[in-house]
């Protein structure tokens, strides 16, 4: 080109001058290695499981009969595999429940009067125990919750041992130790998955305008009727988006309920031992697609309720 | 008068008790892994005594999981780092069609339960007759790392003007001579930190693992094997230690790197 300021210099100019005058080829050339790598990799993958959750698996043999069938989905709503989904959606909505109730004065804390060296100091604590070791965080509750543990000394030394051995009697949530009952299971949960409810929450709330506040005390409110009329209808959005996190966590995780608690199945334990030493492909695929599900029904709702802009 | 800025005392109570929630249990750990009681989790322990770390670290079946490991989160990370890199710079400033699907498809293997994710994975590999491998792991780390490091990338993009670059194209360097010399330098710490976070979310992965890994252990897994039967307790507790101080450390790297940007280390795990 006669009109170039600068001759050209080399394979790296030339597909310089490409992108500028294509700039489409440009992002072609960037999006291209993820796109493949996530649609082959992770869209092949989801539609591995739903293709294999409509095979089913010989009874005599053991061996994945590869035809199309629904008979693997009609088994999901047997009585005892039906009761697994039950319980799951309790726990998981048990959990989301318990986990804005207590992230709430954190969140609170943090968003409004939290300046400085402590803004900092909240944003550390929340964020560290959310990326430390899951694992690591589980096996602390079992040190924890045993029976020898640290919960019974305290309770023992305060003299409240009773009030622990009333809440281990209760029906359907106590058992024999903190460890193996139901209780158990459900604190961990709440521990493990706060923090995603404390972020979205804050990120509400740091959004309320003060002057808001400031107005509806002008106008006479009280304080309890502020947090009641103005604070929780503008938090809601993040509470939905926090619910998002600890109610998907919760319902596929198999982990804690295999550690801490008694031997009911939840959804994810189920998808575990059946592909493994079940070795029933088939109906563990159909497991794992019911989250799916319902994380989609949900997500559309919380897209409703605005929580995607709390984000 | 009682001044407008103060939190009531119940809130003040309240919020610090939570953030001490947050964090005793974690502590607790590290009491134990000195403790003599070597059969149950007794507390407070009857003595405290060092051998755990010498006899964890005469292990031999503890070294081979840590081994693959940190094999598994430093090629993950690798390869999290050059697509998500790639989408970041793609996503930061072009509009095209199917742009909203995509950054949904980017945080769709981290937003859904890990248990999918492995289930999904699982049912391809059986579809396909792959064996398990290191590879198999890799393969389910790198998807979900990708994420982390496009999270940190792209918010490091939009926050880079982008005269920058037309001023570097002005003065005569050509694409990549930018990227190397412009863009990189910009985007360094930013990168740095996600490649931080994914490794420590690599090293501590245990749910997808379990679906993909067969036979073979990392450490989480490991662990996970100690917890569901334990053999020696205390060892346990120094691994978790270990475990600990792995991800710990990285996560602490990637906050002070990211620090007073818009952009949050942690956002979207």
């Amino acid at each position: 080109m006669k009109s170039a300021l600068l001759p050209e210099r080399g394979a790296g100019d030339r597909m310089t001058a490409i992108f500028w005058r294509r700039p489409r080829v440009l992002l072609a050339l960037l999006i291209t290695p993820p796109l493949l790598w996530l649609g082959v990799v992770y869209i092949g993958s989801l539609a591995a499981l739903l293709l294999q959750s409509f095979y089913s698996i010989d009874e005599f043999s053991g061996l994945v009969v590869h035809e199309f069938t629904l008979k693997t989905y009609i088994e999901l709503l047997r009585p005892a595999n039906f009761d697994i989904i039950r319980r799951t959606l309790l726990m998981s909505a048990s959990v989301t429940l318990a986990s804005a109730v207590l992230a709430f004065p954190i969140a609170y804390y943090a968003a409004r009067y939290a300046t400085g060296r402590w803004k900092a100091v909240f944003y550390l604590g929340v964020m560290l125990p959310l990326w430390s070791s899951y694992l690591v965080k589980v096996y602390a509750w079992k040190l924890i919750l045993a029976k020898e543990g640290i919960i019974t000394w305290v309770a023992d030394g305060l003299g409240l041992g009773f009030l622990l051995d009333a809440a281990l009697a209760l029906p359907g949530v106590g058992g024999n130790s903190l460890s193996t009952s139901f209780l158990g299971t459900f604190i961990v949960f709440v521990y493990v998955w706060l923090p995603y409810m404390i972020l979205p929450m804050q990120a509400a709330l740091e959004r309320v305008p003060k002057s808001m506040l400031e107005a509806s005390a002008d106008l006479g409110a009280s304080s309890a009727q502020t947090f009641r009329t103005v604070i929780l209808p503008l938090a809601m959005p993040g509470v939905v988006a926090g619910s998002i996190f600890t109610f998907s966590l919760t319902m596929g995780d198999y982990i804690i309920p295999q550690i801490i608690g008694t031997s009911a199945r939840f959804i994810g334990l189920a998808v575990y031992q059946l592909q493994g030493t079940a070795g029933n492909l088939p109906l563990a695929a159909a497991f794992a697609v019911v989250p799916i599900i319902i994380m989609l029904i949900y997500l559309s709702l919380a897209k409703r309720a605005g929580a995607f802009d709390a984000l | 008068m009682r001044s407008e800025n103060r939190a009531p005392k119940s809130l003040t109570l309240a919020a610090i008790g939570g953030l001490l929630f947050l964090h005793l249990p974690i502590m607790l750990i590290f009491l134990y892994a000195f403790t003599t009681e070597e059969r149950t989790y007794q507390f407070p322990p009857p003595g405290l005594t060092l051998k755990w770390f010498a006899v964890a670290w005469n292990r031999a079946d503890i070294w081979p999981p840590l081994y693959l490991s940190l094999m598994v989160a430093a090629i993950s990370t690798m390869m999290a780092l050059i697509l998500g890199t790639l989408c970041a710079a793609a996503m930061a400033r072009a509009r095209f069609f199917g742009r909203n699907q995509l950054s949904l498809l980017i945080i769709l293997p981290i937003a859904l339960p890990g248990v999918i994710t492995g289930m999904s994975l699982r049912s391809a590999f059986s579809l396909m007759d792959i064996p398990f491998s290191t590879l198999t792991i890799i393969l389910g780390h790198a998807t979900f790392c990708i994420v982390i490091v496009f999270n940190n990338a792209v918010a490091r993009f939009r926050r880079l003007s982008g005269s920058i670059t037309e001023a570097s194209a002005d003065l005569g360097a050509n694409s990549f001579q930018t990227f190397r010399y412009i863009l990189l330098p910009n985007l360094g710490s930013a990168l740095l930190a996600g490649a931080m976070l994914a490794f420590a979310l690599s090293f501590d992965e245990v749910i997808v693992t379990t679906f993909t890994a067969g036979q073979q252990s990392t450490l989480p897994i490991w662990m996970l094997q100690e917890l569901v039967r334990p053999r020696q307790r205390p060892v346990t507790n120094v691994v978790a230690i270990v475990v600990f101080a792995t991800t710990f450390i990285p996560i602490l790297i990637a906050y002070y790197l990211t620090r007073g940007g818009s952009e949050t280390a942690g956002g979207g795990k």
